[in-house]
């Protein structure tokens, strides 16, 4: 994925603490990522491990996928609460949301390892607000991020909030995850 | 490490060449030497980023020591190897890393068996010396409990390993921490990678243990005073007579869940328990960098504990820092308790939990896995009284499974122990995040074995106290 400044889609709301073990079930760990077909195939397990009444805030008992085969969800954005990532260090965490269809993660602040996965491979943008966003958005609103202005924009109610500059990331981001970065910076040969 | 001691020999005579001089760093006089007081952990990240100090928040390449993978992130991260650096690609250094089969092993799943197959064939074209084959004598069982008992573990060092509970390490006095596949293919290539300085914080723990407390206790205790987002980012230092005091394996349950905290590392600095320790189990007697704070180290927090005023604690369901009190909660019903994991599957955790099961019989489905290999073949010798453990916790009606992680992390249906059922287990692992056992509404109560094996005797959760008077 390479960095887009503008980034739109529909909202999943989550809560605080969204561990790894949620967002894909340590069962679904066969699958090997380097693999194109398998890697698609997290996109149906993606949060599969959030219990129903946790899942698509503030309601709840919201489906993150139309139908059980669905690989690709119609949420594009999840909004999280504190601490999201945490847990095991599974990259597949990432994966699965980027085969999933999410683009960005907008939560108060991340999970170290989750973090620095979700860079390293360009898989989604994790942004951060100081706002508790999650009891603010509702499931199913339509976002819009602008990463060069720091603002996210409630379509649906027309608030804006405003973000955290990504910082010191942003090159790895754009570059597309930490492989083209070292390569453009002639770190490793092209 | 020579080259260093030789370094620190010529800043203390405050002779140092002006140019050109060993290592390449920038001279620097004997009271600038003083002022730069740094953490254990600024410490070796300097040193392997040919720095003479660090500053929390820097970002820095560091060398890395010894790169480790298992069966489920390891075909990953040999495929962004293969990708970034071709199909033809060596590793940077062939001693340096380690591959330990230990997630998904005693199942009849296809997929998992095939990932161990992704790892045999990586090792044979790499002719890698150090990985431990599933089936084969040389299997282990948990990475991070194997990696010390194969002598991968020496202070001073950069352990990363694509598990985050690689943490565990720090017991040995080096920086160990988690990472992704794609941080391990990059590392796997280069040898390098990038690392944010952690600021320190630290956790001193004073006074004789109670023998009613294991360092299982202290760390959820720590948890749940500084949840599990209160070191994030962050070094968490384990300091005080309170933890010297504590052998080996303790100590790597006190490191093991730094990462529950959200820790970037735990660590403790080496003593000569952790020498020894280190050169009997390092066959190849690689050289080391025993290193400590310095005194006027800055930490970013310092909390204190009195061991003697603790009590045994749990962490209720469904987060490792919903600390409470064994007297709390004690007189709850459980269906399983279950001993195992890199936490409290160790030589220590079973000891402890012998000696509340032993001519006991427990009162709920109770399973005992061993961490390794090693430990599972010192259950069947090591004694208590006129039985071995493994009989002593046979004849208290516990099943005893193979080495590997089995049930900690759920896993596929067919692994021992899993809670495949929306049931209340008391267990020694790490985590008990919703799911991470098996069932998504099962319920999952940390504690030390001590406590886990009291409660398995009543089926309530139970004060070990009541059984060790
Ligand atoms: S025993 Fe549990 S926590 Fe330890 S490495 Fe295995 S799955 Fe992870």
């Amino acid at each position: 994925m390479k960095l887009e400044n503008i980034i739109q889609g529909k909202a999943y709301v989550l809560g605080d603490n969204i561990d790894t073990d949620q967002i894909i079930p340590a069962e679904f760990l066969t699958l090997n990522p380097a693999i194109a077909e398998e890697y698609r195939q997290f996109g149906r397990h993606a949060l599969a491990g959030v219990p129903p009444a946790q899942g698509g805030l503030p309601k709840g008992h919201v489906l993150f996928h139309k139908n059980e085969t669905d690989l690709v969800s119609d949420y594009q954005i999840i909004v999280g609460g504190r601490n999201f990532g945490c847990g095991s260090s599974r990259e597949h965490a990432p994966i699965a949301l980027d085969a999933a269809g999410i683009k960005a993660v907008v939560a108060e602040f991340y999970a170290r390892i989750f973090y620095r996965n979700a860079v390293n491979g360009g898989y989604i943008v994790p942004a951060e607000t100081a706002e508790r966003l999650c009891e603010k958005v509702c499931t199913g609103d339509e976002l819009r991020i602008n990463l060069e202005a720091c603002i996210m924009e409630n379509l649906t109610t027309g608030e804006k909030y405003s973000l955290r500059p990504l910082g010191e990331v942003v090159p790895i981001l754009e570059a597309g995850g930490v492989f083209p970065y070292a390569r453009s910076k002639g770190m490793l040969p092209s | 490490m020579i080259a260093y001691i030789v370094l620190l020999a010529l800043r203390f005579s405050n002779e140092l060449p002006a140019q050109g001089g060993l290592l390449d760093l920038p001279p620097m006089r004997i009271w600038e030497w003083k002022m730069a007081a740094q953490t254990l952990t600024e410490k070796i990240l300097a040193r392997h980023s040919g720095k003479s100090s660090v500053e929390p928040g820097e970002n820095i390449w560091v060398d890395v020591d010894i790169l480790m993978t298992h069966d489920v992130c390891g075909p990953g991260t040999i495929g962004v190897f293969h990708q970034n650096f071709g199909r033809e690609a060596k590793v940077w250094d062939k001693d340096k890393v380690v591959i330990i089969p230990d997630h998904y092993i005693f199942t009849a799943d296809k997929m998992a068996n095939r990932n161990v197959d992704v790892l045999r064939q990586f090792v044979k074209e790499q002719g890698l010396p150090h990985y431990y084959d599933v089936g084969s004598e040389r299997y282990k069982g948990v990475c991070h409990i194997a990696l010390p008992e194969e002598g991968h573990t020496r202070p001073g060092e950069i352990l990363l390993g694509t598990d985050s509970h690689t943490c565990t390490a720090g017991a040995f006095g080096e920086f160990a921490t988690g990472i992704g596949n794609t941080d391990a293919g990059f590392v796997m290539g280069t040898g390098k990678t990038w690392l944010k300085v952690p600021p320190t914080l630290r956790f001193v723990f004073k006074g004789d243990m109670p023998p009613y407390l294991m360092a299982k206790d202290l760390i959820l205790a720590v948890i749940g005073d500084i949840g599990c987002d209160g070191a994030t980012y962050q070094a968490m230092e384990f300091d005080g007579e309170g933890v010297y005091a504590l052998n080996i394996e303790e100590r790597m349950t006190l490191c093991n869940m730094a990462i529950e905290a959200g820790g970037k590392n735990g660590i403790i600095a080496a003593d000569q328990k952790t020498i020894d320790f280190v050169k009997s189990r390092d066959k190849a007697s690689k050289p080391f960098l025993v290193e400590k704070s310095d005194a006027g180290a800055r930490f970013a927090r310092e909390l204190v504990y009195d061991v003697r005023t603790l009590r045994p604690v749990v962490a209720k369901p469904h987060s490792p820092d919903n600390r409470a009190y064994v007297d709390e909660c004690k007189g709850t019903k459980l269906d399983r308790a279950y001993i195992g994991s890199c936490t409290g599957g160790k030589m220590t955790d079973f000891r402890a939990a012998a000696k509340i099961l032993a001519g006991k019989e427990v009162k709920i489905d109770t399973f005992v896995v061993p961490a390794t290999t090693e430990v599972a073949r010192n259950l069947k010798t090591e004694k208590l009284g006129n039985h071995t453990l493994e009989e002593i916790f046979l004849n208290a009606g516990a099943k005893i499974g193979e080495a590997s992680c089995a049930a900690c992390l759920g896993g596929p249906s067919d692994t021992f122990g899993r809670l495949n059922q929306a049931i209340r287990c008391i267990s020694t692992t790490n985590r008990n995040f919703p799911g991470r056992m098996g069932h998504k509404q099962a319920e999952v109560f940390l504690a030390s074995p001590l406590t886990v094996a009291a409660s398995a005797l009543t089926g309530l959760i139970t004060d070990p106290r009541e059984f060790l008077s």
